[in-house]
């Protein structure tokens, strides 16, 4: 076995752990168990999330061996860090507050966040020349340690208004919980679909004319929706004839939302199901188990998520970043797209402690802003990333 | 200045909620912090005398007030934020890339929405006056609060006395009353404190103990950083402090450096280009995917020379060498204050050299010549009288309407037309475009061969000098002791106030009250005291 082999098992080993320490965490919670089968799960539940984080960082390090450099250096890379360090991060908390039930949230949202960066490429690429450079570990490790911090407010946010938000009646916030599950939903359907047709090595070939050359585009879904301009060059391949709009011209651009759209639409059925089975709103179905928490503690822990992660972040995304930006390209700040996502996060988080500390913005309040602040994050990662092309596209 | 005397008879100045030495509210003033709707004391600044909150009535005071509102200063930064990303729905002007004026490109890229984005500026959303404007009151707004609060803070906690108010006491969040707490319970309750490092100090059987309260300085702290990044990016506005230009170096050329007063020169002796090995055992799944061959170096070996002396018109400069090196991506040289970083290249682009042979009609080698389309050379001797004269040469080849003609001085697509002469009288003419040559005279005796061509690359070098620099880090780090002084530390303060038979004992922090509580529960531990109830309602 070649290292590359070896350090992709650990990963998969790590996931797999995250599942196992879920279901652990699961039985920490609701009101019938037992108090010493509570206890004794959690300790086998942080337990267990050790462990998978020990395996997580071997991926991590053996990928380093392997490949001479930082593995931080495109999206399947810097994703897995980041799940690596929102693991550190809920366990770091875990050990301040043994909040429990943050662990039956963090986890979830960690193996979602590293399934989809296993939808990525996933081979170890060269490190193209503005990239070699020693700033690539100390800027992209402290950034994304920093924005797996911010995410633990969000973790907390969540469990907070899944607890809090009244469902008795259909108002503003149960209608905005439901979003926030629909997409976590959604996510784990990108998931699903991509790894089915991967499996099945599902392709099909259209060729497009742009600008009067030819180019062959391929997809690895069924095409809902073609690229712009384009005919299906593959015979007997699924396609519905519907085009993208023809703004979208980027190289793929239609493949890109082609399998958004897969995405939205495996998410609806994925979560509709779930609507029908519950017969009430999943927050709602979730709550009764929560019943019990802390929420103040919750409250606390959105707090100090944030304070501890804001310091790191700002040190990463924009202190280091900028030191680097000046060695590679001789200045310190370009407004390049991912640069002023980092600066739209870091005036977001600062707003939430003016907030927070000057106004009095706690419980709910700060819970949604937690939920807006992730968002943002998620923006900074995924949409500038791949959609808003600037220097960092390097994925 | 109108002052308020407290019973404890400490002089406070006007506009103060709590005294400063003893913490009783004083009454007329109990609105400013809404402390006559709440149960509690609201601690934010100790109550006190803020001038934002006790002057109203002038202009000056009204905008005071105004910048110095918590509100402002979040509505100021929500703005900045929602402008900012607004920003990066089209690319900006500068990372277009694209030959079209930006009038026709927003519209022609992106339809309606992108005509609206330049028609509002949104091209150059950051360098627009409103954009420098809102960062600018983002700047005013950090002056105001910071001197609106630090002050009067600072006061408050330099005066405080360890015997306070029962009222100040009871209405703190944390807070417990206990009756018969004995002289040993109150030496256990000090030694703990002390053990957890609180500073502990009495005053007639009053204790006050106290920890971390630099932490109370850290968002003033912080907020001085980015005021110094601020000026900073004023004072980089000056070419003094700040000039930028880039130059296009060909191998071998030696090029003045722009914006340094013709004083340096830069010389390109070689560029070195190259890619990752497609065999590379590391690489291979990865480099199987690339059409292209993956960069991994771009290099200038670069000499940098500074002029000697002054320099006479007309005359060459006399150049001493300065220093030598490669300059590469994420590695600039560095010279005297500037640096040179490898920004772009246009790849064996341009012919260095173009040599031909000649044979004459017996079929012997009458010699070569070089033609260098950067060397200013149109005639060239060869053997036995035979000699070659250059008459048209077309850096970069096209045909126009008015026939021949070159699309630039760059010696990317040469032409040359070429006279061969024999020592006879006897002339040739030809044609060379593309590497292929065309005879153009009839009856045709020499015979004129390409032997070979060699390509050169240019560099893209961008020149910079930036003393504004050191500032920006300066500023940087002192914002981030701030912000870790003031997230990482929490100042931490309990009460003990004896009276009647009865202990009160209250605790406050300004953040982290999980924590304290803990604290306060290690404190407590062994003592008589009762532990503090959380007074807050909950929200």
């Amino acid at each position: 076995m070649d290292l590359y082999t070896i350090s992709s098992n650990f990963l998969f080993a790590a996931f797999i752990l995250y599942l196992i320490g879920t279901l652990f965490f699961g039985a920490t919670i609701g009101q019938k168990r037992q108090q010493n089968i509570k206890s004794k799960s959690s300790k086998i539940a942080i337990s267990i999330t050790i462990l998978g984080f020990t395996a997580h960082l071997s991926y991590f390090i053996i990928r380093w061996f392997a490949s001479g450099h930082a593995p931080v250096s495109n999206m399947f890379e810097f994703i897995a860090f980041f799940g690596m360090m929102l693991i550190l991060g809920f366990i770091i908390i875990y050990f301040i507050y043994r909040e429990t039930v943050l662990g039956l949230f963090a986890l979830p949202i960690a193996i979602l966040i590293i399934g989809y960066g296993s939808m990525f490429p996933r081979e170890i690429s060269p490190l193209v020349p503005s990239l070699q450079s020693y700033w690539l570990k100390i800027h992209v490790t402290t950034a994304a340690t920093g924005e797996a911090i911010l995410s633990i407010s969000f973790v907390a946010g969540l469990v907070y208004l899944i607890a809090k938000v009244d469902q008795t009646v259909r108002s503003k916030h149960t209608t905005w919980l439901e979003i926030v599950m629909f997409f976590i939903f959604a996510t784990a359907a990108f998931i699903i679909v991509t790894t089915t047709f991967e499996a099945m090595n599902y392709q099909s070939v259209f060729t497009q004319e742009l600008n009067e050359s030819v180019r062959d585009i391929e997809y690895h879904l069924p095409a809902l929706i073609e690229p712009n301009s384009s005919e299906l060059k593959t015979e007997g391949a699924f396609s519905t004839g519907l085009e993208a709009p023809e703004w979208m011209r980027g190289d793929e651009a239609g493949s890109k939302l082609n399998t958004l759209i897969w995405s939205l639409l495996a998410g609806f059925v994925l979560y509709g199901l779930t609507r029908l089975i519950l017969r009430k709103r999943v927050a709602a179905a979730i709550q009764p188990k929560l019943s019990r928490i802390n929420l103040d503690k919750i409250d606390e822990i959105i707090y100090r998520s944030v304070a501890i992660g804001f310091p790191v972040f700002t040190l990463g995304a924009l202190i280091f970043a900028s030191i680097w930006a000046q060695e590679a390209w001789g200045r310190f700040w370009g407004w390049d797209p991912k640069e002023v996502w980092a600066l739209v996060t870091w005036l977001f988080y600062a707003a939430f402690l003016h907030l927070r500390l000057g106004a009095g913005w706690h419980g709910e309040k700060s819970a949604w802003l937690a939920v807006i602040g992730f968002t943002i994050i998620m923006i900074n990662l995924i949409v500038v990333n791949l959609i808003l092309a600037g220097l960092h596209s390097y994925a | 200045m109108k002052k308020v005397k407290c019973e404890c008879g400490h002089i406070n100045h006007e506009g103060t909620v709590l005294c400063e030495a003893c913490g009783k509210p004083i009454e007329e003033n109990q609105h400013i912090d809404n402390n006559d709707k709440n149960k509690l004391l609201n601690m934010r600044y100790d109550g006190s005398a803020r001038r934002s909150q006790t002057k109203k009535r002038t202009i000056v005071d009204k905008t005071w007030a105004f910048f110095s509102s918590v509100k402002v200063g979040v509505w100021l930064i929500a703005l900045t934020l929602i402008a900012a990303a607004l920003g990066t729905l089209y690319p900006q002007e500068q990372f277009k890339q694209s030959r079209l004026p930006s009038s026709q490109f927003y519209e022609q890229e992106y339809g309606i929405t992108g005509k609206i984005f330049y028609q509002l500026g949104f091209h150059n959303l950051y360098s627009s006056w409103w954009f420098i404007t809102l960062v600018a009151l983002i700047g005013i707004s950090l002056v105001i609060c910071s001197i609106d609060r630090v002050i009067p803070l600072h006061r408050a906690l330099k005066n405080q006395k360890p015997k306070r108010h029962e009222i100040f006491v009871k209405r703190q969040r944390f807070f417990s009353e206990t009756e018969g707490v004995s002289d040993k319970d109150r030496e256990m309750l000090i030694q703990n404190l002390k053990n957890r490092r609180y500073k502990v100090r009495e005053e007639d059987g009053h204790i006050l103990a106290e920890k971390n309260r630099f932490s109370r300085w850290g968002p003033y702290v912080n907020h001085i950083g980015l005021i110094i990044i601020l000026v900073a990016s004023i004072l980089r506005m000056f070419d003094f402090m700040h000039t930028e230009d880039y130059v296009w170096v060909r191998e071998g050329e030696t090029k003045v450096v722009p914006t340094t007063d013709q004083q340096y020169y830069i010389k390109n002796e070689k560029f070195i280009y190259e890619v990752y090995d497609r065999n590379d055992e590391r690489f291979q799944e990865a480099l199987k995917n690339e059409e292209f061959d993956v960069p991994s170096n771009f290099q200038t070996n670069a000499v940098v020379y500074k002029v000697k002396e002054e320099v006479i018109p007309g005359q060459e400069p006399e150049l001493e060498e300065v220093t030598r090196g490669e300059i590469r991506l994420n590695h600039p040289l560095k010279f005297d204050g500037y640096s040179a970083y490898q920004s772009g290249t246009q790849l064996r682009s341009e012919y260095e050299t173009i040599s031909f042979s000649i044979k004459n009609s017996d079929g012997q080698d009458v010699g070569d010549f070089n033609f260098k389309p950067n060397v200013d050379k149109r005639k060239y001797e060869l053997k036995d009288g035979y000699n070659v004269v250059v008459t048209d040469y077309y850096p970069q080849f096209e045909i126009t309407e008015e026939g021949p003609s070159s699309s630039s001085k760059f010696p990317r697509n040469p032409g040359i037309i070429f006279e061969v002469n024999g020592p006879n009288g006897h002339s040739e003419r030809y044609f060379y475009l593309n590497e292929d040559i065309v005879a153009l005279s009839e009856d045709q005796q020499f015979n004129v061969n390409l032997e070979d061509t060699k390509l050169i690359t240019a560099s893209g070098l961008t020149i910079k000098k930036d003393f504004s620099l050191p500032v920006f880090l300066v500023g940087a780090i002192i914002f981030m002791i701030g912000v870790a002084q003031g997230l990482y530390w929490h100042h931490r303060r309990v009460w003990l106030h004896p009276t009647g038979n009865k202990v009160l004992f209250a605790g406050h922090t300004n953040k982290n009250w999980y924590g304290l509580k803990n604290e306060i529960e290690q404190a407590l531990e062994g003592t008589n005291i009762n532990m503090v109830n959380d007074q807050q309602e909950k929200f």
